[in-house]
């Protein structure tokens, strides 16, 4: 196992704790960019799905994971981002202004929502913004002079410093285009971990009553909390509508809010590296699914293509068996992992044991 | 005379609703934690209906296939309990809420293999007879459903609040540990619940597949609709849950009517919304604060 | 004019009177302790003055402002931290991390400038952590310090959770039950710590304690009660000398 000498505060306080942890993600970083360069055309396409839901999984992450507070209605804010995007390309507006006017006018959704919904806990809160989710389904056909009614809207083309960036004319400069907002959003929400906000979201997630007694103003942290997370959400879902080309009702399901919420906890609650790894789970498993599937025909009788839905339902599977084995996630997975290899061959089989929490009821009568 | 024929429609499929809720507020009061899944055995339900019951299939009588359906829903819930869910006796809410949640997507998956996603209605003994009260003509369908209801609450009113095991229900879902340690066996009554909500389940998804057409997706939007209505009652009241499920019903057949197009689906949303924003735990809602 | 002043305090839940017209005051730089029977109000009294409780009658002063009617969240910026009975710490996060929460009434920066990270962000952060650290020494920390909460023995987390009430640079500091489920070695630790905490630190102390061995060791003043009632106030051997105060224990255990 390594030692740390640390020296000064500012290990604690930066980024990262040495300059083994600062190569180990600027290598990541390097391969995320010369990924187009390697890897076929069809990848590329995947690369950017992740790095979209990447996004989209941090923006609930802020909120699930480092709040505590659940949303099952977040393709609903992916929704206002999108179409406050493309509302606004169609008006006139550079693509730049646009992206940051609609994480800014999702944020302020969010910020109207908040006050309301937060005063719901757990069970009641993940129900209203699930309700959420369904109205903005008939709000996406009733708004038609903004979303273009049932048949949507058309994404325009992005132009950006005299470059004219297509998903499918231009599929790398897109990437790359996916990748920088991934990258300084990530940059962000590091920053804010590392500081005094980050704490309060902290501590509201882990008691409430403890927050309050240091001062925390609960309900402004949690609104804060929410607004931050609808803004990053309404981020992704503008790229997305740039990525789908085509977005209507149809494109902000309520089974896309569920999605993201598996996402983030198959990830990891209360970490970013969950947020990242879920993305590639949705992303690549109906592609690993449909290989599998193949493979399945082309040597035996059995016709799988038969049974639709196979890969929500391995996601499903892949959820029960993380729920009850691992409630960390992929994340959880990693680090016990790598905490295997760093003590080898010292690892004991209690090292993660997780403390169980019986159930008392807050009702009172 | 519209407006009543609306509104009795509007019962009917309210019991409905009703009866769903009241599977999530069983489980809720058991555990605290709410089973989104409770749609999906809803739509089982109506579909091991149809399969008991319609000719070409085991072309049982109704009652009969309605027991059937019961029966089989209610081990089923069992074993769910004791075989998946008992591996997260003791981890937070969230944990069921997302277990839950992806036990929802298997059984679609499952029915989706089994029966198929083309829409299945139920064969029933009362399918297109109807009752007449004056001008007013009540489906005999929608008679049966809020009958059953009727009997179905009231029986499980009383086991709350008389038999032995209710009470126990009601003890260990108020503290684990200290029911624990009274005696009551807190594993054992969980799994009895899962399976009691299993039963109601059953029987809900049988009334509604005899009123409309069943296909495996019809569980989630029906389960968040259900949903809603638990939630104006406030989760932890079987009556409330009842009443929760009337006023989605009504209000449902209503907004459809007599507000612009697209604005009556959302009624129902709206609904819940509004009474949670005026009373954050619903309208029977039971006062919470934590201790310290 | 004392620091914290309490008068006529009254609460019901229920139509029972947790706390029913109790009126002390704190005196700066003294250790005042409020012993009871279980049941007595005791608990309920610290919530009412950190603002969790709504109180249906009286008034609370600290250092003659009226904070009878703040919001929770106010009071601790105004010199008042807390412990509570049964240990609210954040599980999830290291025992530095929880005492830089306890830094948040000293917090200087916007959301929005600690998303940017700007200098004066890191300059507050390396302040905040040199804060802290004259905690981890003065409380003997320093082995914990990066080790998760979840893990840490009872013991410990009862000091991390001072620690954290000391982080925040408080006037009056609120102990519930500092001894409880501490062992006879740990609760000799923790009055030692009380009285550095009233003499190194000059700090005022307010507490609620049942283990009398440390009571009378540290309180200069104590204050029975019992149903919500005030029954004797004075030194420690006064108090557990008052006929009143025995019968109230007594009484209590009969029943029990």
């Amino acid at each position: 196992m390594r030692v740390q000498f640390k020296s000064s505060y500012d290990h604690d306080i930066n980024l990262f704790q040495d300059n083994r942890h600062r190569i180990q993600y600027g290598i990541l970083i390097l391969l995320a960019i010369a990924a187009p360069f390697v890897l076929p055309e069809y990848f590329v396409g995947e690369l950017t799905q992740i790095a979209i839901w990447s996004l989209a999984g941090l923006g609930l992450m802020l909120l699930v994971g480092h709040t505590g507070q659940v949303s099952l209605g977040h393709a609903a804010f992916m929704a206002i981002g999108a179409f406050a995007n493309m509302a606004l390309m169609e008006r006139g507006w550079p693509f730049i202004p646009a992206l940051i006017a609609s994480a800014v006018i999702t944020g302020v959704a969010g910020a109207v929502l908040a006050r309301p919904l937060l005063r719901m806990t757990g069970i009641y809160l993940a129900i209203a913004t699930l309700a959420l989710s369904v109205i903005i389904e008939d709000i996406a056909i009733i708004a038609e002079p903004v979303t273009g009614g049932v048949s949507g809207v058309i994404a325009p083309m992005i132009e950006l410093f005299g470059y004219e960036i297509d998903r499918y004319g231009t599929p790398t400069a897109f990437y790359y285009l996916c990748l920088g907002v991934l990258l300084l959003v990530t940059l962000m929400y590091a920053n804010l971990l590392r500081s005094p906000s980050g704490r309060a979201f902290l501590a509201v997630r882990d008691s409430e009553v403890s927050a309050r007694a240091l001062g925390v103003n609960v309900a402004n942290t949690k609104t804060l909390a929410f607004t931050l997370s609808c803004a990053i959400t309404g981020l992704a879902g503008a790229l997305y509508a740039h990525m789908a080309q085509v977005v209507n009702y149809e494109s902000f399901l309520i089974l896309i809010s569920i999605t993201l919420l598996l996402q983030v906890v198959i990830g990891g609650l209360g970490s970013m590296h969950g947020a990242f790894l879920g993305a590639i789970v949705v992303v690549l498993l109906p592609q690993v699914i449909a290989t599998l599937r193949d493979l399945v025909n082309a040597h035996t009788p059995i016709a799988l293509g038969d049974y639709p839905g196979m890969d929500m339902a391995a996601f499903a599977l892949i959820i029960l068996v993380m729920v009850i084995y691992e409630p960390r996630g992929l994340y959880g997975v990693w680090l016990k992992v790598r905490t295997w290899f760093q003590l080898f061959p010292l690892y004991r089989k209690g090292m993660f044991r997780r403390s169980r929490t019986y159930l008392k009821t807050e009702r009172m009568r | 005379m519209d407006v009543l024929q609306l509104l009795i429609s509007g019962i009917a499929n309210g019991c409905i609703y009703g009866l769903l809720a009241l599977g999530f507020v069983l489980i809720y009061k058991a555990s605290e934690a709410v089973n989104f899944a409770q749609g999906d055995m809803l739509m089982l339900g109506a579909f091991l209906g149809i399969t008991f019951i319609n000719t070409g299939y085991a072309d049982l009588p109704f009652l009969m296939g309605l027991v059937c359906a019961a029966v089989v829903l209610g081990v089923f819930g069992y074993l769910l309990e004791r075989f998946v869910l008992r591996g997260i006796f003791g981890q937070p809410q969230f944990a069921m809420v997302i277990l839950t949640i992806a036990l929802g997507f298997l059984i679609r998956f499952f029915a989706g293999t089994v029966w198929g996603h083309n829409p299945m209605s139920l064969e029933t003994p009362f399918t297109g007879q109807v009752l007449r009260f004056g001008g007013l003509i009540i489906p005999m369908v929608d008679a049966v459903i809020i009958g059953a209801t009727v009997l179905l609450t009231t029986v499980l009113y009383f086991f709350f609040a008389r038999t032995r095991l209710g009470v126990a229900m009601q003890a260990s879902s108020q503290n684990q540990m200290a029911a624990y340690y009274m005696g009551i066996p807190v594993k054992r009554v969980n799994a009895i619940v899962w399976a009691l909500a299993g039963v109601v389940a059953a029987i809900a998804g049988v009334l509604f597949a005899a009123k409309g057409a069943v296909e495996p997706s019809v569980g989630l939007l029906f389960g968040i609709k259900a949903f809603a209505a638990a939630v104006i009652g406030g989760l932890g009241s079987l009556p409330g849950a009842l009443v929760g499920g009337l006023l989605v019903g009504i209000v449902e057949p209503f907004a459809g009517r007599y507000l612009p197009s697209g604005f009556g689906q959302v009624a129902p949303y709206v609904l819940m919304l509004a009474v949670l924003i005026l009373r954050p735990g619903g309208l029977f809602a039971q006062v919470s604060q934590k201790k310290v | 004019m004392s620091l914290l002043q309490v008068e006529n305090l009254s609460i019901a839940f229920g139509g029972v009177k947790a706390v029913d017209g109790v009126s002390f005051s704190v005196e700066a730089g003294e250790v005042f302790t409020i012993v009871g029977p279980n049941g007595a109000g005791k608990s309920t009294i610290f919530n009412l003055i950190s603002r969790l409780y709504e109180p249906s009658g009286g008034r609370i002063l600290f250092d003659g402002q009226d904070i009878t009617r703040l919001p929770a969240h106010k009071i601790a910026p105004l010199g008042i931290a807390r412990t509570f009975q049964n240990i609210e710490l954040f599980d999830h996060s290291t025992v530095l991390q929880n005492l830089l929460m306890g830094r948040h009434v000293r917090r200087k920066t916007l959301w929005i400038e600690d998303m940017l990270f700007l200098p004066r962000v890191r300059r507050a952060e390396r302040e905040h952590r040199r804060h802290v650290e004259e905690v981890i020494d003065f409380l003997d920390l320093a082995a914990y310090r990066d080790k998760l909460i979840a893990g840490l023995p009872y013991g410990v987390r009862k000091v991390v959770e001072i620690a954290r009430a000391l982080s925040s640079g408080p006037r009056l500091v609120l102990l519930d039950e500092p001894a409880s489920g501490l062992s006879v070695e740990e609760t000799k630790d923790m009055a030692w710590w009380i009285e550095d905490m009233q003499k190194d630190l000059g700090l005022t102390i307010l507490m609620v304690e049942h283990d009398m061995s440390l009571v009378s060791r540290v309180s200069d003043r104590v204050l029975a009660v019992a149903e919500g009632k005030p029954l004797a106030l004075g030194t420690s051997a006064e108090v557990q000398a008052d006929p009143r105060v025995i019968e109230a224990y007594l009484g209590a255990e009969e029943t029990a």
